[in-house]
């Protein structure tokens, strides 16, 4: 599927098949998440960070199933170009209703970022000013494991981490994300 | 792919006179109450081959054991693999127009299976659960209550904190929502 018509696609269903739900309730939901981990975890940072990515983990296996579903998908994507298209036109279209832009693809076409033009968990968010904060919490991680488990249970594997965030006073917020292999079941060797 | 053929009585006999777990899987027994129409079971066999949900609509209809359901899980399970590997056609290495190789479609296997007296049609979710909608052989529009199913499968399951990914689908909601669909769609026949 072309990129624009994926645009096309994540703009109808998001006109057409998705509940909305108000953002606040969104944004107020994730950050007592987030501050609370930060509570739980002492302000380990590394530590909150890990945890996010393993929520949203568990999110990405179980939300991939609504993304096809609502998607009416019956075919996997050609390449990992238009896989990235499709999680960026359709998927944060879909769910948060924004399209973040890809770009930056190595030569290999096996890795992107997302650049993130807005980004409705981290509004009205200021991260604390002890001095670590700035430097070792990833706010919205939570994406990369989203990303890690939805493309898991579609067999690849991949792995997301932010490289900027505006919240650190960053130009941008941007996600990188590495195709390391399509996991296709392959037969034991045979016995000859 | 599609697989059609009259299973009879003798060649699905797998197991033969000691295989008894295979005995009642015989098609005619299945669903033998003629009067019954419509959509009239439903199976969901998770990535590995395990039964995770089976239920009959109707009153009348045949049921099998419960071992008996997930010998035919697995065993459908293994027929699928094979019939994604009976294509005498190579799959051909796709480029697309940016010149970047592509990742070929991979073979879907069996999709639909036809007998005397009912209509199987299985649905390969790109995330590996299998979808089995038993019907009788006039049902139209199979497809649609499909994805229905699947619709309702990824709403009432799947967003369901509380259930366990591939395991036993126990979730009252989505046996509610399911039911009252196929009745509703049963009785528009």
């Amino acid at each position: 599927m072309s990129a624009s018509k994926a645009a096309r696609v994540g703009e109808e269903i998001w006109k057409g098949r998705v509940d909305k739900v108000n953002a606040e309730l969104v944004v107020l939901t994730y950050g007592t998440i987030v501050a609370q981990l930060c509570k739980d975890f002492d302000s380990d940072y590394v530590q909150v960070n890990k945890q996010l990515d393993k929520m949203g983990y568990n999110i990405g296996l179980r939300l991939i199933e609504d993304y096809l579903a609502k998607s009416n998908t019956m075919r996997r994507c050609s390449n990992f170009r238009e896989t990235a298209d499709m999680l960026a036109k359709v998927g944060f279209k879909i769910f948060l209703n924004i399209t973040p832009t890809v770009t930056n693809w190595t030569s290999d076409n096996k890795q992107f970022s997302l650049v993130f033009e807005e980004n409705p968990l981290a509004d009205f968010v200021e991260l604390p000013d002890d001095g670590r904060a700035q430097d070792e919490l990833w706010y919205s991680n939570i994406f990369c494991g989203v990303l890690r488990g939805a493309l898991e249970m579609v067999q690849m594997q991949v792995e997301a981490h932010f490289i900027s965030d505006v919240l650190r006073g960053n130009d941008t917020t941007e996600m990188r994300v590495s195709l390391i292999r399509y996991i296709d079941d392959e037969l034991p060797p045979e016995d000859d | 792919m599609k697989v059609f053929g009259e299973i009879r009585h003798e060649q699905v006999k797998i197991g033969g006179e000691s295989g008894k777990a295979y005995s009642s899987l015989r098609s005619t027994d299945l669903f033998s109450a003629a009067a019954i129409m419509g959509i009239l079971a439903l199976i969901v066999i998770n990535k590995a081959g395990g039964l995770i949900y089976n239920r009959t609509f109707g009153d009348g209809l045949n049921q099998l054991g419960t071992n008996d359901y997930l010998v035919l899980a697995g065993t459908f399970h293994g027929v699928h693999a094979i019939t994604t590997r009976l294509s005498p056609i190579k799959p051909q290495q796709q480029v697309g127009a940016d010149g970047i190789p592509g990742r070929p479609d991979p073979p879907s296997g069996l999709e639909v299976l036809e007998t005397e007296n009912f209509w199987l049609q299985c649905f390969n979710t790109l995330t590996g659960t299998k979808f089995l909608l038993f019907t009788d052989t006039l049902q139209t529009n199979v497809d649609i209550a499909m994805r229905k199913v699947y619709d309702l499968y990824a709403d009432y399951v799947t967003k369901n904190p509380f259930y366990q990914l591939e395991n036993p689908i126990r979730c009252d909601t989505f046996d509610r929502k399911l039911n009252s669909y196929i009745r509703e769609t049963n009785n528009a026949r």
